[in-house]
């Protein structure tokens, strides 16, 4: 019998579960609300994840890692790119430009971020193939799962919290009127910067995000200590429908009067 | 006939059901089950569709007061019974603080899915252990502007007088649109 189901039904921590106590060996397909991954996994330890869309070309996740410069990485996208993973591993090993080790570990951080990024996925459809293993060409590891979901279900309590705090990114946030709040007394971190510098009630929180790079998880975070710190408030965006509601009545007047009339009946009751 | 509609919501066991029973002409039409979840075991049954209730103002205009399910499972309910409202209702339990965070979720919640005039109703206020309106309105984090009122959702008279203050936004909204 295919495993497969639904995220609401059966958790990313479920799954993974699963697949470490069952030392499963194959590949789990998840299509999540706006975005497709696929892990894999050898004898129940994480072998490879993508995430579809996203460069997961070893240059760019050695970039990513810090392992090479941005030079480097042009060069190499721009010379190599019709390398495979494997190949240009061993060339850059060979090349001395980096070890073994760093591409091991670079690759393992990498396969789980994305993983770990699966945990805010919490509606979506799975299928978990037996013996499927990504192809030939990708350099794939083994990393205990154990850990992996440990961190995993503490992001996930960190994600409900948030999202009962933060609803809707598609709310504004404006500056609390609060006297004596100066920003330039508050100490901030360079991302809490960059998310204060486009608050204005005409950006809603998921513009913010998308502009500063941030995933959801990210802006809810920082968004939820502003507003805990009393900084900032929700607002509804600028620019957006302004209060509308369904009143019965082809004009102003005859809205008014019905609403009247609603109030009339009511101080009866 | 023209009909309107006012929504009632706010967390688990806040009293929607009760503040509909209050007011409303015809027996509420209700839509419960036995509560499954072990935390949220402080009462037998709670409403997963939703409440209805109904007021009829003439021969031609009847309000209907729809309360939403409270449990967090069923808020998939909430914009379907969102859809075309006149204004909503948050109530929230004044003697359960736990509820709060909740509260404050629901309103955002229902303040992205439809803009429109909404009050916030302080149950139980005549409980010895209920908060003050103060407090309340810093731990929901509402703003000067936003009406909260209190209530007893077993009380008509501050039924009453709720659903009046949010009638009175509306006006107050239509007369700021001119």
């Amino acid at each position: 019998m295919a495993l497969k189901g639904n995220l609401r039904d059966f958790t990313i921590t479920q799954l993974l579960n699963l697949i470490n106590l069952a030392r499963k060996t194959g590949t789990l397909f998840v299509q999540g609300p706006t975005e497709k991954a696929q892990v894999s996994f050898q004898d129940g330890k994480l072998a490879y994840a993508h995430i579809s869309g996203e460069d997961n070309f070893l240059a760019t996740v050695l970039y990513r890692a810090n392992k090479i410069t941005a030079a480097q990485h042009r060069t190499i996208k721009t010379r190599a790119a019709k390398m495979s993973d494997k190949e240009l591993g061993l060339l850059l090993i060979n090349a001395n430009y980096i070890t073994q080790q760093d591409i091991i570990a670079s690759l393992q951080a990498y396969f789980v971020s994305v993983v770990q990024r699966l945990f805010t996925w919490v509606e979506g459809i799975f299928y978990f193939e037996n013996d499927v293993l990504p192809p030939n060409d990708k350099i794939t590891t083994r990393v205990n799962l154990e850990n992996i979901i440990i961190e995993g279900s503490r992001k996930m309590r960190e994600w409900e919290h948030l999202q009962s705090e933060i609803p809707s990114l598609d709310m504004a946030l404006k500056f609390t009127d609060r006297p004596g709040v100066n920003l330039r007394n508050v100490s901030l971190s360079v991302e809490e910067w960059r998310v204060v510098s486009y608050i204005d009630p005409k950006n809603t929180i998921r513009q913010i995000a998308r502009t500063t790079q941030m995933n959801d998880l990210e802006i809810r975070r920082i968004v939820y200590g502003l507003l805990q710190a009393g900084l900032v408030e929700l607002a509804r965006p600028i620019g957006t429908a302004k209060l509308k509601f369904t009143v019965p009545g082809e004009t102003k007047e005859e809205q008014k009067s019905l609403v009247n009339r609603l109030i009339g009946r009511i101080r009866t009751i | 006939m023209q009909t309107v509609k006012i929504v009632v919501t706010g967390p688990f066991s806040a009293g929607k059901t009760e503040f509909i029973q209050s007011v409303s002409e015809i027996d509420v039409v209700s839509t419960e089950r036995k509560i499954t979840s072990e935390a949220e075991r402080i009462k037998a049954t709670t409403t997963v569709a939703m409440d209805f209730g109904r007021i009829t103002v003439g021969d031609d205009l009847v309000l209907y007061l729809f309360g939403t399910p409270g449990q967090r499972r069923f808020d998939f309910m909430w914009e379907i019974l969102s859809e075309g409202m006149l204004g909503f209702i948050v109530l929230i339990d004044s003697t359960r603080p736990e509820t709060f965070r909740e509260g404050r979720s629901i309103l955002e919640t229902f303040k992205a899915y439809a803009p429109t005039p909404y009050v916030v109703a302080a149950n139980k206020q005549d409980l010895s252990d209920a908060w003050d309106l103060d407090d309340m309105r810093i731990a929901l984090r509402l703003q000067d502007h936003v009406k909260l009122l209190p209530c007893v959702a077993t009380d008509k008279e501050t039924v009453k007088m709720v659903l009046l203050e949010l009638l009175y936004s509306v006006l107050a909204e239509m007369g700021e649109g001119e």
